[in-house]
Formats: structure tokens, sequence, C-alpha cells
């Protein structure tokens, strides 16, 4: 076919029929599916877009730090659920209202109990979260609650939530007398297992206590028994026993950023898993929350009448040497009928902690005002000698301690049984007695006269001194004088000793007389044995004398 | 008019292709006795096929728009951009010659296509003699400029191919290019479909 009919054609063919068509866009129908084909394009974009859509929620923060409209997106389970579409502040200035579309697979997610929360780079003592928002910036982080009530207002939290919905375990309600150094997040060992954290905490409404949320993941949740103890972790925990130092911690987060730890107590108890968001006591350590259950506490009060320096708050109070209870005040009193200064101490004691025989002792005192009567009980231990004393329990610190002790031959004491709290009679500690003992001693130190010792002492001394001088004036000298003499004497008696000396050679000579005299004594008897006649005969002639009986010597001796 | 005669009145018929020229055939079917190639006066169903591909390039010109073209990841901070945001985004971050690069390439060639084809095609159909030569001149800009239009297109290519360093930056193409290049595609086919000699069949038979 022709486009136009031939414009301006000068011969006619008038027999030819003329053909209707003049302008036939209609004609070429094929090439108008391309259009048609993009129309069905747009049309189902147009069509999925509104099918995606979403409820449109808005969010309130504290701030909008890091969020940013068409482009923030809101994740679950880090699944992008939505998209932020907007930021506004809300009409009073103090939140801001983020506007947020939803997907359509998300639409559960616009019901009561969804929470919303801004994830972003958190820097703990417990870990570091959200790094990769670091780069990629923040993003709303979602939970979805159980409620199918719709809703589209939600106000967002500003820390993550610890547990999310769904999450398996169970949450336990812990009860303490302070926080310590816990938080949200803080971790839940077992076994130095971490196994759950610390969810929230609110101050109890009277504002004695604070009870803490926590939550323990599955499966280990069943380890949370109806008996389980709870403690608070924190810290470090050192102990000098008989085995030395022990150092205990749970972990070293545990140290600076604290922790709870639980477990069940030795010996039998109940293992039947605690319910979902049981009661517990949240102890201070390991040690309390493993004793036996204390029971109520009761209040005693004691006077002293000694200075109690070394005693302090929260100083124990033990009974024959088991731990009962601890000091809580410490009070000064003036006695005037006395005139002195009396301390009265008040305790609080966990008469339970006595165990067996407290069952017994209790049983025979019998209740007053539905708990058992305290008064009655101590009278009869009062009377036999049931004492409370103020004992050194460090003798490097002179810390303190009560100790409630049967004090043989104690005096008697008078005990009302009636009065609440009930006042315990003291004694004298085992100290104090020393203190006497060695203030005795002292007194009958200072008895001794050293007074008058010491002046006797001085005089002798004077005596002494006296004396010694005579010994160096007078007797000294002459002394000198004798030994000059008996010195003199000496050489005297040398020179008269010496070898040339006249003494020594009239000695000499002396005894060669007295030898030649022996010699010729000798002869004489000698001559006198041979012949005895001489005697009376006289002396023969000399015959010639024997050659042999001449001795060679140069004097010769005539008898 | 100084009219010079047509080739129609002629009985004569030029072929598209090779140009041979030879006598006007009675019939439709008629081809080129030298290249085979069909014979017709006019490009067959001229109107009709630019005013079909004209709308269909401007239905899918609006999700070209609305929709993202491109996703850059740099240190896993993912950043969708659409057509205008690109632009937006190149005039804040500093760049404003490149923005306008851009925004001519992407935004005014196209539009001025659709106008420059649409005013074409209203004015051919009504036979008006309203600034012929002006008109001429329209479409064979419109044929220059149909080209550069695709440069969305190219720098969309280049930078996915080439910006692949992983977590550190990456580009991806989203759905609006595709839309883009349509668009793009159908109006250079909607200008090589109109018959710029149908303006002047019109008013020249007076």
């Amino acid at each position: 076919m022709t486009e136009q009919t031939p414009g301006t054609g000068q011969a006619p063919r008038d027999d030819l029929p003329e053909p209707v068509v003049r302008k036939h866009r209609f004609s070429l129908s094929l090439i108008w599916l391309v259009p048609v084909l993009a129309a069905l394009v747009g049309l189902s974009l147009v069509v999925h877009a509104w099918l995606q859509a979403g409820p449109d929620i808005s969010i309130t923060f504290q701030t909008a730090e890091g969020l940013e409209a068409g482009k923030t997106t809101v994740k679950y389970k880090n699944v992008v659920i939505g998209k932020v579409t907007g930021l506004e502040l809300s009409d009073d200035r103090e939140r801001v209202r983020v506007k947020v579309a939803l997907n359509k697979s998300a639409d559960g997610f616009a019901t009561k109990g969804t929470r919303y929360w801004v994830v972003r780079p958190r820097i703990g003592l417990g870990g570091v979260s959200g790094v990769d928002t670091l780069l990629s910036g923040a993003f709303i982080g979602a939970d979805v609650g159980d409620s199918k009530e719709e809703q589209y207002e939600f106000t967002g939290l500003e820390m993550p939530p610890a547990v999310l919905n769904g999450a398996p375990g169970k949450s336990f309600q812990l009860h303490t007398d302070d926080l310590g150094s816990l938080d949200i997040g803080s971790p839940v060992y077992y076994r130095r297992i971490q196994v759950g954290r610390v969810v929230s905490y609110t101050l109890d409404k009277d504002g004695k206590g604070v009870s803490l949320r926590i939550f323990v993941d599955g499966p280990n949740d069943r380890f949370v028994t109806r008996d389980t103890r709870f403690w608070n972790a924190s810290g470090v925990d050192v102990s000098l026993g008989a085995n030395g130092l022990k150092l205990n911690t749970q972990s070293l987060a545990t140290v600076i950023a604290g922790g709870v730890a639980f477990a069940e107590p030795k010996g039998p108890h109940d293992d039947s898993p605690a319910a979902e968001d049981a009661d517990f006591t949240l102890f201070g350590d390991e040690a309390t929350a493993m004793s036996p259950p204390d029971g109520p506490p009761r209040y005693i009060r004691m006077r002293f009448n000694q200075t109690l320096r070394g005693l302090a708050v929260d100083a124990p109070v033990e009974f024959l040497g088991m731990n009962i209870g601890r000091v809580v005040s410490i009070n000064l009193d003036y006695d005037a009928k006395h005139e002195r200064f009396p301390v009265t101490v008040g305790a609080v004691i966990y008469p339970q902690r006595l165990g067996q025989a407290y069952d017994k002792l209790a049983a025979q005192a019998g209740t007053k005002d539905g708990r058992v009567d305290l008064g009655r009980m101590f009278a009869p231990l009062v009377a036999h000698g049931l004492r409370a004393q103020a004992r050194t329990g460090n003798l490097l610190t002179g810390q303190l301690y009560i100790a409630l002790d049967f004090v043989p031959k104690a005096a008697k004491a008078p005990f009302d049984m009636e009065s609440t709290p009930i006042d315990l009679p003291t004694a004298p500690g085992s100290f104090d007695k020393l203190q006497e003992q060695l203030a005795d001693i002292v007194t009958k130190v200072q008895k001794i006269p050293f007074d008058s010792i010491g002046h006797n002492l001085d005089r002798t001394l004077a005596e002494l001194d006296r004396t010694l001088e005579q010994v160096n004036g007078q007797v000294l000298p002459q002394l000198r004088g004798t030994l000059e003499s008996a010195q003199h004497t000496l050489g005297s008696a040398g020179n008269a000793l010496s070898a040339d000396s006249p003494l020594q050679q009239n000695l000499g000579s002396t005894l060669g007389e007295l030898r030649r005299m022996a010699r010729s004594l000798r002869a004489l008897t000698d001559y006198l044995g041979v012949h005895p006649e001489a005697l009376i005969r006289g002396r023969p002639d000399d015959p010639p004398p024997p050659e042999r009986a001449h001795p060679p010597t140069r004097q010769g001796s005539k008898p | 008019m100084s009219a010079a005669p047509r080739a129609h009145e002629l009985g004569i018929i030029g072929c598209h292709v090779c140009g041979l020229v030879c006598r006007e055939p009675a019939g439709d079917d008629a081809a080129c006795p030298r290249c085979g190639a069909a014979l017709h006066r006019r490009k067959q169903g001229s109107l009709g096929r630019t005013w079909a591909l004209l709308i269909a390039a401007f239905i899918l010109y609006i999700p070209a728009n609305v929709l993202p073209i491109m996703r850059t990841m740099s240190l896993g901070d993912a950043d969708d951009n659409t057509i205008i945001s690109g632009v937006v985004e190149l005039w804040v971050k500093g760049s404003p010659s490149l923005a306008v690069i851009v925004f001519t390439a992407s935004i005014v060639v196209p539009m001025t296509k659709f106008l420059v084809l649409g005013t074409l095609l209203v004015t051919t159909q009504r036979d008006s003699d309203w600034a012929l030569r002006q008109r001429a001149k329209l479409y064979r800009a419109v044929e220059v400029i149909g080209y550069w239009s695709m440069l969305d297109v190219f720098v969309v290519a280049l930078l996915t191919a080439l910006v692949r360093f992983g977590f550190f930056s990456q580009v991806e193409p989203l759905p609006g290019v595709v839309f883009f290049g349509l668009t793009v595609i159908l109006t250079m086919f909607a200008s090589m479909s109109f018959d710029p000699r149908l303006m002047w069949d019109g008013p020249d038979h007076d």
C-alpha cells in the first residue's frame, strides 16, 4: 500500500476504483506492539512497586545521628526490611521522627511490641559491636514482637536490646542490694562459660534494692534450677588459706566490667529447672551464695565497757567460731551513773546458720510474733555463761570481731528475754585480759625502787672513785720506789753472779781446794785400807811407788 | 511553485539502497533489479512506526528516570543513584561541568528528541508548510545527536567493568540503565523510521 494518494497525477485513471485508504496509521499494527510492550513493562513496574510497598511507620529516636533519608535501611537479622524515607523533628523538638517505608514482606513489623533501635558501632568493655556500620553507616535494627495488633508509631530504643524476641532461653529475675559494676549486657557465667547476659535492671519500687533481669541462652537455661545460686562475679577474690594464696576470678572481663555467675549448691538440692522469670537472690560473692540459706535476719545488741578500737561495721559475729552475722552499728553511749562511756554494738545475726543446733534450740524456745523467740532461745545460753566478747581477729591490724562464747566462771549477768532487740551481756575479751595482766606486770615493775637503787649505786661509785684516787696518789709512788730498789738488788745480784766476779772466782778456787782435799782424803783412806797399821805405827818409809798409781795430774797432791 | 517534478510524477522510482532508478512498478512487491532491495516511494508506514516507537521510548523513559541506574559501593557503603540524583551529586560534589555534560546527555538530548520528533510528526501529519527548512534542519540535528544520548549507558558499562575492587569500591548497574538504553535505542529507531521527505509531500502540491 502506498502512504499517500498519488498527489497530482495529471492523467486520472477513472476506470480504476478509488481506494478509500488515506492515512493508514493503524495499518501497520505490528509496530504498535512496541509501545504496548513498553507500557506493559512500565505498568508491571508500577504494580510491582505498589505490591512491594509495605506499611509506612514512624519511629522516634533521641537523635538522628548516622541516619540518612533514602539511604539508611531497616534490617532484621541483617535482612533489609525497609528504608528510611524521611527525618523530621517531633513537634516538641525533643525527639527525631524517622519515617520508614517497610517492605511488603515486612508488614509484620508494623505490630505492637516490635522494637527498633539504631545500630552504631559500640565499644564496651564486653567487646565491640557494629563494626560493619563504621563503614556502611548506621542502620536501624528491628526485633519483631509477638503481638498481631497493628501499630505505626514506635518509640525507638537508644540501646540495642540484649535479647531478641524468640531467642531460645529463659530470663530470670535477680534481686540484690546494689548493682555493683553490673550493667546491661554484663555476662552471665556458668562454670566460667558465658551463657547469658544482664538484660535490664530497675530499682525496686521501695528503693531498697535492685532487680536485675538476666537472660540465659538455650539450651544452657536448663542448668538454672530452683536451687541455683547466683552471685556477683565482679572483681577479684583473693583468699589466703592453708593452701596458700588463691586468686579467683571469672574472667578478665568481669574483673573490669562485672558479671554474674551461677552454680548449683553442693549437696542435695532440687534439680528441676527453674520456671521462666523465676526470682533469685544475687549474692555478693560465691562463698555467701553457696552457704546454706540465712533465713530471716535478727538483731541483737551488746554493750561493751571497753574501747572497741578496731571494731568496724561489717565485722563478723561468730558463735563458737561459726560466722552467724555481722556488726551493723557501733554507737558510743554515756552512763551517767558510773561516768563511763559504754559502746553499744548492734549486730544482725542469721541464727539459721547454726543449722541443726538452731532447729533444736528454736524448737525449745517456741515462737513469738510468728518468729522464733530469740530471747527465750538465748536465755538459757546466757545463764550458762554465753557472753559477747570483742576479740582480736588480726594481730597485725588489730581488727576486732564479736565472739559469742561461753565464758567459764562468768559473773551472773541480767538478761531480759522480752526486750527487742535482745541485749546480750558482754565480757571482756581475752585480749583485754592479756592487757590487764600486762598492766599488772607493769605495775609490779613500777614498784621496784629504781630511784633509791640508783642513788645508792651513785654513792658507791663515788666511794670507789675516792679509793682509786688514794691508790693513785699514795700507793703507786711507793710501789715505784719499791720496784726501783728491787731492780737495784737484782742488779747487784746479777753483778755478783756474773762470770768474772770475785765471788765467782773465789768460789771456783774454793771448789778446787775442796776437790784436792777430797783426793787426798781418798789417798789417805786407800792407804789406810792397805796399811791399817799405819794408824798406829805411822807410815813406813816409802817404797818405790807403783808406776801405775801415778795419775798424770798437774797438781801433785801430797797426802 | 518552482516545483521540480517528483519521481512519482515522472513514473520513476529510486532504490533506497543502491540508488538505481527504475520505472515505478504498479504493485507493491517490487524489488530493485540491481540489488534486490524492496522498492517503495516513501518509507513504509513511516509516521505510524515513528509514533509507535516514540511513544514506547517515552514510556520507557519514565522508569529510566525513576529507577536507579547505578549502585556505587565503597567500603561497604552502598549508594544507589538515579540519573537525576547522579547529576545532583556531581553538581554538589564540585564537578559542575561533568554534571552539565551528564545532564545534557541524559535529560536534555532525549527530551529534545521527543519534542522534535513529536513536532515533526504532528506538523507532517497536518501537511503543514510551517518552517519547512527549519524542520528539516531539526531532523538532521536529531539524527546527529541521537548517538550521544547513549553516554549514560556507556558510563555505567565502563564503570561496572573497570571499578571492581571488591570491598573497597565497586559499581553495579541497576535496572534503570536498561530502560534508559532502551529509550535511547527506540528514539534512534524512531528518528530512523521517520521519512523526512513526507514533510515535503504535503505542502508542495498546490
